[in-house]
């Protein structure tokens, strides 16, 4: 049954479903109402996991880190500075091979100090290792979270969820929420491997020591099973789509994995790539051109494709460049930039492109700081990326 | 590779290659006391029961030469000295 929920809501209950064993987190801004609604939760006796209020957000990640060490499942959300003070754990966790779970609320980063929505938080721990989902929607927030703990306790790989702060987390959309009953037969408790959890009647060392003649090797594999992940993320998604039928995503869609999405004729000229919740309000853009009320009508008439980017770790490469290789023009539009460089998405999509496909590749900046993304701002995109010239642009009106 | 490993086996990581200087103790002065085994931060330094007369001394796989047994030796039994490596 579908509700009408606020994001941060429909995650708590399908975090509550999911029935961690440890939830920690520091409730101060920038925060969301996930741990809120997962606290209250637990102080009303609907929920049994233990709730550990943390003194900061460095503490918070430091006791997920520890409670999942144990064996147990765990969840922890933040969002910008927070992500930030917990960057060196977050570096930890993957290193370690934690399988956790959090929920990124993504948002801006000081100064200047800025409570609203881009994804420049999540892009600083990019190469931390973890496995990064990207949602467009609430029910695909959902439905992320449930896929992120099958894939993580499969794969020892932690997974973090993005979902766009505000515009996400603060919104109400009709969603509907898998029971308990249901996830569990998707996604069976957690069970961590024999000699390789914290504890007292055997004793192990997590975390320890390594010199530079061990390191680099370890780094290697972890790099390593992370690409090798595309398999397993693959299964599991054609697994999650069979279980939970009422998925909306992807289903005007012409290309749908788990990587990617793309929306489009099969030889656009233009293709717009992006991530998160501002596909949407491309999707809306190109649905209202022309005076004909139909996105497909309109993006076969306009021969644009839009391609929405749901895992951007590991990164899908190859699906990408099978798809924009057709087009002409690729505007890759970021709400984030590697400042003295160019938008971060457009960055790695123009190194995989190098010397295997023709199209020009632009970056184009937008929504920073919680700046709406408006209509006429995705139109001027699509007209900019057939002009000449290729540097980074801001897009602000 | 195995990442979760059995406490205690951290210990194949020979660390004695950081120090610049080593210690050397002379057995002839040292009367015994074992303020250096306790004063060592790594807690490496052991007491030679087998030499002709007993004596403590730092493993030297260990031991990142840091003097703090040499400063604290009551009868300047021990003398840091360059490690030509």
């Amino acid at each position: 049954m579908k509700n009408i929920l606020e994001g941060s809501r429909a995650i708590a209950l399908t975090i509550k479903n999911i029935n961690p064993a440890v939830v920690s987190a520091y409730p101060i801004t920038p925060q969301t109402h996930i741990v809120e609604d997962l606290a209250k939760f637990k102080a009303d006796g609907e929920a049994d996991y233990e709730y550990a209020r943390a003194e900061s957000e460095f503490a918070a990640a430091s006791i997920v880190l520890g409670a999942s060490a144990t064996g147990v499942r765990t969840y922890t959300a933040t969002c910008s500075q927070g992500l930030l003070l917990m960057a060196e754990v977050v570096y930890n966790i993957a290193g370690m091979r934690l399988p956790i779970v959090m929920t990124c609320a993504n948002r801006a980063v000081s100064a200047p100090i800025n409570i609203w929505n881009d994804q420049q938080d999540v892009m600083s721990v990019r190469d931390a290792g973890w496995i990064m989902f990207f949602a467009e929607n609430h029910q695909e927030t959902v439905d992320q979270h449930i896929m992120a703990y099958k894939i993580a306790e499969k794969l020892k790989l932690p997974v973090m969820v993005n979902v766009d702060g505000f515009v996400l987390t603060h919104t109400y959309e009709p969603v509907e929420i898998p029971t308990r009953e249901q996830i569990k037969k998707y996604l069976p408790d957690y069970k961590s491997t024999k000699g390789e959890f914290l504890d007292p009647n055997n004793p192990v060392t997590m975390g320890a020591f390594a010199t530079p003649a061990d390191y680099m090797e370890i780094r290697e594999e972890l790099h390593n099973d992370l690409i090798a992940s595309k398999k397993i993320i693959d299964e599991e998604y054609k697994k999650f789509n069979k279980f939970f039928k009422q998925t909306v995503n992807g289903q005007q869609s012409t290309v749908n994995s788990p990587f990617l999405e793309y929306t489009g004729p099969s030889n656009p000229k233009v293709i717009l790539v992006a991530m998160g919740s501002v596909i949407g309000t491309i999707k809306e853009t190109v649905s209202e051109m022309n005076n004909i009320k139909s996105l497909a009508a309109n993006l076969m008439r306009e021969k644009i494709g839009i391609l929405k980017i749901k895992i951007y770790r590991p990164f899908p490469a190859e699906e990408i460049l099978k798809i924009i290789g057709k087009a002409k023009y690729v505007a890759v539009i970021d709400k984030s930039i590697s400042l003295g460089q160019i938008g971060i998405l457009a960055s790695d999509i123009k190194a995989a492109a190098q010397g295997k496909i023709n199209s020009k590749i632009q970056s184009f900046i937008v929504g920073l700081g919680g700046r709406d993304v408006t209509k006429e701002m995705v139109k001027k995109i699509i007209r900019e990326v057939k002009t000449n010239g290729d540097e980074v642009k801001f897009i602000g009106k | 590779m195995k990442i979760v490993v059995k406490p205690n086996t951290s210990i194949k990581n020979k660390t004695g290659g950081w120090r610049t200087f080593y210690p050397e103790v002379s057995p002839q002065k040292c009367i015994n006391c074992g303020l250096c085994a306790k004063v060592c931060p790594e807690g490496i330094i052991y007491k030679d029961e087998k030499a002709p007369k007993p004596y403590f001394h730092a493993d030297l796989d260990y031991c990142k030469g840091c003097g703090l047994c040499a400063a604290e030796c009551p009868v300047k039994a021990i003398t840091m000295m360059l490690d030509n490596k």
